[in-house]
């Protein structure tokens, strides 16, 4: 076992260890809790695979605004004198049903992809390749992007300004 | 390749054990006599009037929304920023358009919600 499989290992059980009691946990503050170490763990796993511009993207976006945005809606939402929301088990079917779909989906992805398993050399870093291909092979998809963006943002104005108007 | 994360560790490590140490050596060394005076919340010196958890409609949710579509637009903006020289050398200013739309759309995004009134602070 090399100095990478313990790291991986370590990074695998946070990640896993702390996903699994951010769904059992009663409590919602500890739950928003938990969850930052399951994204720090997945932050991890993405350094080790060498995607040093998507780690720290998952640490700016999810545990730097997300993660924080949600702790401010339960402050926001709750009493904090006392933790009355409270998470329970309702619809099992469905989320049984919902969740078996996405983890035959993903199974069989990762059983049908053909890994690439023979060393290779790291690059550096993937931040000028990403800027590269972005603006060169993927220019539609980062245009389209733009359009997703757009349509969340709008989406959101007119949920949240549903009464005004 | 993993080395070049220890400092980052190292940061980590010491951010952890200082942030510990400052919180758990207060409780450790000071002395704790609360009384009903000094537990009140502090209110500049006054009385506390009403409750200290009172709830303000900031639509919170539009300010959210917003803060994590503009993140995501700098995060973008970033690896086009430190390949653009090499592509401007390649492209000329087809390197430059493209950022442009990208951007422009998500003002006019922006334009929408101003316009529509859902910064308003009521």
């Amino acid at each position: 076992m090399s100095i990478y499989d313990v790291i991986f290992y370590l990074f695998a059980i946070l990640t896993i260890g702390s996903g699994y009691l951010v769904v059992t946990s009663k409590n919602i503050v500890h739950s928003a809790f938990y969850l930052l170490f399951t994204l720090f763990g997945v932050a991890g796993l993405y350094v080790l695979l060498a995607a040093d511009f998507i780690a720290i993207v998952q640490l700016m976006v999810y545990v730097g605004g997300i993660l924080i945005l949600l702790l401010f809606g339960v402050m926001l939402t709750n009493k904090v004198t006392d933790v009355k929301i409270r998470t329970g088990t309702i619809h099992i079917i469905p989320a049984v049903i919902g969740t078996g779909l996405l983890m035959g989906v993903i199974v069989s992805m990762m059983l049908r992809t053909n890994w690439k398993s023979e060393p290779g050399e790291l690059p550096f870093t993937t931040t000028y390749g990403l800027g590269r291909i972005l603006l060169t092979d993927y220019v539609l998809v980062f245009e389209l992007l733009a359009m997703l963006l757009l349509i969340a943002l709008i989406g959101a104005a007119s949920i949240a300004r549903r009464d005004n108007e | 390749m993993i080395e070049q994360y220890l400092p980052i560790i190292l940061v980590l490590v010491v951010a952890a054990v200082f942030a510990a140490a400052i919180v758990f050596s207060s409780r450790l060394f000071g002395p704790q006599q609360p009384s009903k005076i000094k537990i009140m919340p502090y209110e500049s010196g006054k009385d506390p009037v009403g409750s200290t958890h009172e709830r303000v409609s900031i639509k919170y949710y539009i300010v959210a929304m917003m803060f994590i579509i503009f993140d995501i637009e700098v995060i973008y903006l970033y690896p086009w920023g430190v390949e653009f020289r090499n592509l401007y050398n390649e492209y000329g200013f087809f390197a430059f358009w493209p950022m442009l739309v990208f951007l422009i759309v998500l003002e006019l995004g922006f334009l929408y919600i101003y316009k529509k009134g859902a910064l308003k602070w009521d």
